[in-house]
This record gives C-alpha cells, structure tokens and sequence, in this order.
C-alpha cells in the first residue's frame, strides 16, 4: 500500500517536471471561472493539497484509515499535487464525491456531491490551469460489447467483480459501478484512483476504453433470461435462495404430508 | 365404477401372478410398515431430488459436447459475448441455455435440484444423527449414507467445473491445487486426474464428463439401492410415543394405502417446488461470468454452498508450508482443502464406532433418542456443526466487508479464534439443555406421582369427589 502510493507520487511529480518551477501559474487566474474556482480551492482544498495546489509534502501525516482494520497507507504528506491531474482528475474526485475526503487515509468512496454544477466547472478550471489531460468523451456506442467484456474482465473484474458488483482487495475495497457514469469509468481508467492501477493509453486505447464503458452501462441491467437475478453475484445468494426458500417450501410439504396418520 | 374396477384390479394382478409369481411379494410391499412421522421424510426429499437431477442431466447430455476445444462464439443471439474465444463446452452451454427450447429452465432447474439434494441430505444425517438411529443394527445403513455425501460433493464440483465458465475454471484451479498439496502422491496423482503436468489436456473434459455422467451417478444410485435395501430389511427406527412402540414392536402405517400417497405428494410436489425455483430464480447465469481463461479471476467468486466450508477453511489456515529443507512436505492448500475434511468425514464414519467405546452400549436399538435423552452425543454433534458452520461463513468474509463493511483482516482474525471457542461453548449449552430438560422431566414426572398418590390417598379416605383441591387441607 503505501510503496504503491509512494510510487504513484513519484510517477505523478515526474510527469510533471519542475512543477513548482517558475513556469506555473501563480495567484489569481485571470479567467472569471478559474478565478471563481481559485477561491473555492483555498476554502475546500488548500487545506490538504497545499497552496498553488502544489500538494503538501512537508509533514508527515500521522492520519491514519477509519474502519476496523483498514489498511492505510501512511502518505509521506498530507494531499498529493494537483499539477498537470488536469481537469480530468478534478471532475471526477468532485463529481463522485471523493473529495473533499472527510479525513486523511480514507479510501474515497462515493458520497452526495455537495458543491453545485458550476462550483465544480469552477474549481475543475482552476485545477486545469496548472495543465494536464481535459475531461475525455467517451463514446461507448462505437465500442463492442463482447469486447468490452473481455477487457473488463482481464483488467478489472479481478478487483469490480465480472459485473462490476464491486468486492474486496488487500487495502481497499473496490466500489461497484452500479452509479458509474460513461464519464467517470473513463476517467478513472485513467487516473487510477486510489490503489487502483492506472491504464495508459498504450496499456487501453481509447477506442477499447470505449468498449469497457459499454460494458459497464450493460452491467447496470444485464439480461436476465433466467428470472429473478439474484444481484448477479453468483453462489452466495444461491445458497440463500436454497436454505431460506426452497428448503423451507419443502419442510413444509414434509410437515404437512407427514402429519401422523395414526394416533 | 368401483363393481366395475376392482375386478380389474385383480384380474391385472392375476395377470401378472400367473406370470411372474410375485403376488406374496406384492402383498408383502404393499404391507410394509413405513415411519408416521414427518422427519423421516428428508431423506426421500433427497432421493426425489436426485430423481430430478438424473432426469434433466438426461436433457442436459443431449446438447453439452465435452470438449475444451476452442472455438469462437457465432450465437447472435447473446452479443456481449460474440466474437469471442470459448472452449466448446462452455459454447455448448451458452446454446442450451439460451438457443434451446426448454434449456434454461432444465439447467437451471438441475442446478437448484444439486444445491437441494446436498441440503435435504445434510439435513436426513442431523436427523440421524441426533435421534442415534445410526446405532445397532444401522451402522451398515448410516455408512453407505456418509458415503453417498462424499460422492455426492464431488459429483456436484465436477458438474459446477464441466462448464468451463469463468467460475467454474476458477473453482478448478483451486480443487486442482488442493489436490496437488497432497503429500507425497498429490503431483503423481493430479497428473494422472488431469493427464499431464498442466490441466490443459484434451482428455480431461471427457473424463471429467464420464464421471459426472456415467460413473458418480451409477455408484449414487448402487449405494442407494443398498441403502434402502438395508432399511427395508432393517426397517424403521421409532420415537417412542406410545406403549405399543417398543424395541421389538414396530409401528407404522403401511405402504398401501398409508405412505404411497404421501410419497407421490412428496415426489411430486419436491419436483414442483424445484422446476419453480428453476423457471423463477436464476441461478449460476454463466452468460454473464464469460468463458474462463488462466489469465482471468472475478472478485467475489464463491463455490456452491456445498462446497463453502471448504473455501472458509482454505481462508482461515495461515499461511505456512510445512517444509523439511528444500522439499515442502504440506503445501498450505492441504490444511483446508483435504485435512478439514477429512476430520469432517473420519468423524462422521467413526462416531457409531467411537460412541459404542465410549458408553459399552452394544445393544440392538430400535427405539430412537430424543436429543435430549443423550446430551454428550447432542453436545458432541451440536460443538461439529458449529465448527463447520462458522468456518462455512468465514467463507463468505469477503461479502460481509463489501456489504456490511465490517473489515475483512479482523473478521478472519476473529474467526481463527471463534470457530475454535465457539463450538466448545455451543456443545456445552446444547449439553447442559439437554440435561436440564431431563431433569425438568423428572420434576414433572414426581409431581404428576405425587398427584396421583394424593388423589388416591383422598379417594381410600372417602374424601370428597377425586380432585377437590380442599380436601387435602382437612
């Protein structure tokens, strides 16, 4: 875990060479939004990620996960760097909830988006001015759905469940997809949030990214001929369908076939 | 219809009589004695079960071809998964369950009718083993009945495994691990199993298919030949209700007209109640698991309930090899793959023998206990189900995280101590149960002495009428 996340920000500061070097912006942007946005950021954000959203690495944080026996990595800081995550990183952490955390070492789980559409444009063009990729389209009706279904489950059904139903791994816990818009799928590809692995554009081309959203849209309802779908889960709610409903049915037939015939 | 009937009846009778001579055996089966009570049903649950399942598998083998090899899916009737690479077996599936009349609903309903037939046998043993009819002279009977469950688990991992969907080869890696932690013979045998070092082989899917097909079901249906043959000539066990029901008398109500009805209600309605479940609730949907390749794993990947205890204990053995210099003598997978098992299933086989050692009771019993009326084989049988109960939740650790949120680490910290504890507590509480409903008994029993004798008392004193609560005050 925290080799991971060490390793994730030292690949984040080399993509972003010289990041606290002259050339980044510094102040307020000129643009109104990025502007509306630079306050925003010191009201929610500086807090963590720093001033000039340059991260704070200075102190080592003693935060660390809630929950029984979360596995947290101890961060060698207290918020990472915002330079060149681009507005893509910063709409999707915004628009899923995960930020602002609650406390430092959370995993950041889906949660009720507290700030309104145009303080996240706001706060996503402020983060987007200190450079990096922009928000991606992505367009799952050019992508195949069989396709998408063997890159999900290759990459990500390891971690998302094969039905994106979410699960369990070692220091985390992999959320299902069920709100996941095409969007945010796309953009987490990408990013690699938490101790999710990040897909490049060599290791997914956007075009496979495109398949992938669509299987994930097809998981939100998949077809089931079958009858009652069991939340697509496989043996564990079977064998509680067997011992509260079948079982049952046919203790009862028992009971009553079997009342006593002599008295 | 009746004046016009029962002639029949007996001329059809004759008919065969005079051809077969079987009319004493007839009237013998017909005035067989069956149990009045509605546990001794479990077991015929299982064996109607088992009916079900012969009879959709039948259906199944018309369209399951038994080959891994692979071929691309070509049915546009499901796209999310055309275009790709598949073994045939699992092609095969795809088609029955979704291209042909009727598939669906006989696999689904032969899949339900596996996980119902392993729990109504689970359920006959607590029977058995909590009234003691295992005992003298049904030891032969019970023995054959463990053994059926054993053959029955493996029966149903290969049929979960012939799929070749993306559980089913997930659950094949782990059984084929297990079985390669087998100490000193496990390489030699798997390589044998699996024709070679790596279980890729063509010929596997084949055998594994004979054997699901062919082989288990005919050494199923052979010991439940036996094990019925041995009750018949055996016959039942009764609780003791009444006078009449003694060691040596028998009370029942006969084949015909008494238990033929209610077998066929029985037979009848257990296939009712499981082609429901099978057109209803769907169940183990592979479309949707995608084909299986080494490659590819799925969170969350559980095997059937049946098989759940084994993976709970697979989790909680910590991770150590048992090894004498370079060479592993127990890889891990042993402990809770094949040792829990085995202790599972010696206890199951040598506790009629254990309890005869133990109480020196080597008399015939025809009478069965209540489980009160022997609480250390209560407390005993109470302590393993529990032990096998909770590491067959702690199988399931990894939902009640995602679900429940309650960490994965601690819960199986939490269970390494609890299925040890636990047991030992529940078998004491079900002892001292049992011990104080007897007790409880006994209190009864000398007040309703003492009642007695006091009615008695009033009555030879020419006391007021029997039962005047005032009497005994003067």
């Amino acid at each position: 875990m925290r080799a991971v996340l060490t390793l994730a920000f030292a690949v984040a500061l080399l993509l972003v060479p010289g990041a606290a070097d002259a050339g980044t912006p510094h102040g307020t942007p000129k643009e109104p939004l990025a502007a509306y946005g630079y306050h925003l950021y010191g009201q929610y954000c500086l807090a963590c990620h720093g001033g000039n959203a340059a991260g704070r690495y200075d102190e080592p944080s003693n935060a660390t996960g809630e929950g029984p026996g979360r596995e947290q990595g101890q961060q060698g800081g207290i918020g990472p760097s915002l330079h060149g995550v681009g507005a893509l990183a910063a709409d999707f952490y915004l628009r899923t909830g995960y930020m602002p955390l609650r406390h430092l070492g959370l995993q950041p789980r889906r949660r009720p988006v507290l700030f309104s559409d145009h303080q996240i444009k706001a706060l996503v063009a402020y983060v987007a001015t200190f450079g990096g990729p922009a928000i991606p389209t992505p367009k799952p009706a050019l992508g195949s759905l069989s396709q998408g279904q063997a890159l999900f489950t290759e990459h990500c059904a390891g971690c998302h469940q094969v039905l994106a139903q979410g699960g369990y791994v070692k220091g985390g816990l992999p959320p299902d997809l069920m709100q996941a818009t095409a969007r945010q799928v796309a953009e987490a590809v990408r990013i690699g949030p938490y101790v999710m692995p990040r897909f490049s554009q060599r290791a997914l081309s956007d075009r496979q990214l495109d398949s992938i959203v669509r299987y994930v849209q097809f998981t939100h309802a998949p077809t089931r001929p079958g009858g009652w779908g069991l939340g697509y889960l496989g043996p564990v709610p079977e064998g509680l369908v067997t011992w509260f409903l079948a079982i049952p049915a046919l203790l009862v037939l028992c009971l009553l076939l079997g009342r006593r015939l002599s008295r | 219809m009746s004046r016009r009937g029962a002639p029949m009846t007996r001329r059809a009778v004759r008919w065969l009589d005079e051809r077969s001579a079987t009319a004493p055996l007839l009237r013998k089966t017909l005035r067989y004695l069956f149990p009045d009570h509605w546990s001794f049903l479990l077991g015929e649950v299982a064996l109607y079960a088992f009916m079900v399942l012969v009879a959709t598998g039948i259906y199944l083998t018309f369209f399951f071809v038994d080959s891994t090899r692979e071929v691309v899916f070509r049915g546009d009737y499901y796209p999310a998964l055309y275009g790709q690479r598949m073994s045939e077996a699992y092609a095969s599936v795809l088609h029955l369950s979704l291209a042909v009349r009727a598939g669906l609903l006989i696999r689904q309903t032969h899949h339900w009718a596996a996980n119902v037939f392993l729990a109504a046998i689970v359920l006959h043993l607590f029977r058995v083993f909590f009234t003691g009819a295992y005992r003298k002279p049904r030891e032969l009977t019970y023995w054959l009945g463990v053994t059926m469950l054993m053959l029955s688990l493996l029966e149903a991992y290969i049929g979960y495994s012939l799929v070749d969907d993306l559980m089913s080869g997930m659950g094949l890696v782990i059984g084929y691990s297990v079985g390669l932690s087998l100490p000193f013979v496990g390489q030699n045998l798997m390589n044998w199993l699996f024709d070679g070092m790596f279980p890729g082989s063509p010929k596997l899917w084949p055998r594994m298919y004979i054997a699901h097909v062919l082989i288990f079901p005919i050494l199923i249906g052979l010991l439940l030949g036996a094990h019925l043959l041995l009750v018949a000539m055996r016959h039942h066990t009764q609780f003791r209700r009444k006078k009449a029901q003694s060691e040596r008398t028998i009370v029942g109500i006969p084949a015909f007209p008494g238990q033929a009805p209610r077998s066929l209600g029985l037979m009848v309605g257990t296939a009712g109640v499981l082609f429901l479940i099978g057109g209803l609730v769907q169940i183990n949907p592979i479309w949707l698991w995608g084909p299986f390749h080494t490659y590819s794993s799925t969170n969350g990947a559980q095997p059937d309930w049946y098989l759940g205890w084994l993976i709970g204990a697979l989790r909680l053995v910590p991770s150590f090899d048992l090894t004498i210099g370079h060479y592993t003598l127990l890889p891990n997978p042993f402990w809770g793959g094949a040792a829990f098992p085995l202790v599972v299933f010696g206890f199951l086989y040598f506790w009629p023998w254990l309890e005869r050692r133990f109480t020196g009771d080597q008399a015939f019993h025809n009478l069965l206990d209540r489980p009160r009326d022997a609480p250390v084989r209560t407390g005993i049988g109470v302590a393993m189900v529990s032990w096998v109960f909770l590491v067959f939740l702690a199988g399931a650790s990894d939902r009640v995280d995602v679900t429940l949120g309650i960490g994965y680490a601690p819960q199986i910290w939490v269970y390494r101590v609890v299925v040890w504890v636990l047991p030992v507590v529940f078998g004491l509480v079900a002892w001292w149960t049992c011990k104080e409903l007897q007790a409880g008994e006994l209190v009864l029993r000398d007040r309703h002495e003492a009642e007695q004798e006091a009615r008695l008392t009033r009555m030879r004193h020419g006391a007021e009428r029997p039962g005047d609560p005032d009497a005994l005050e003067s």
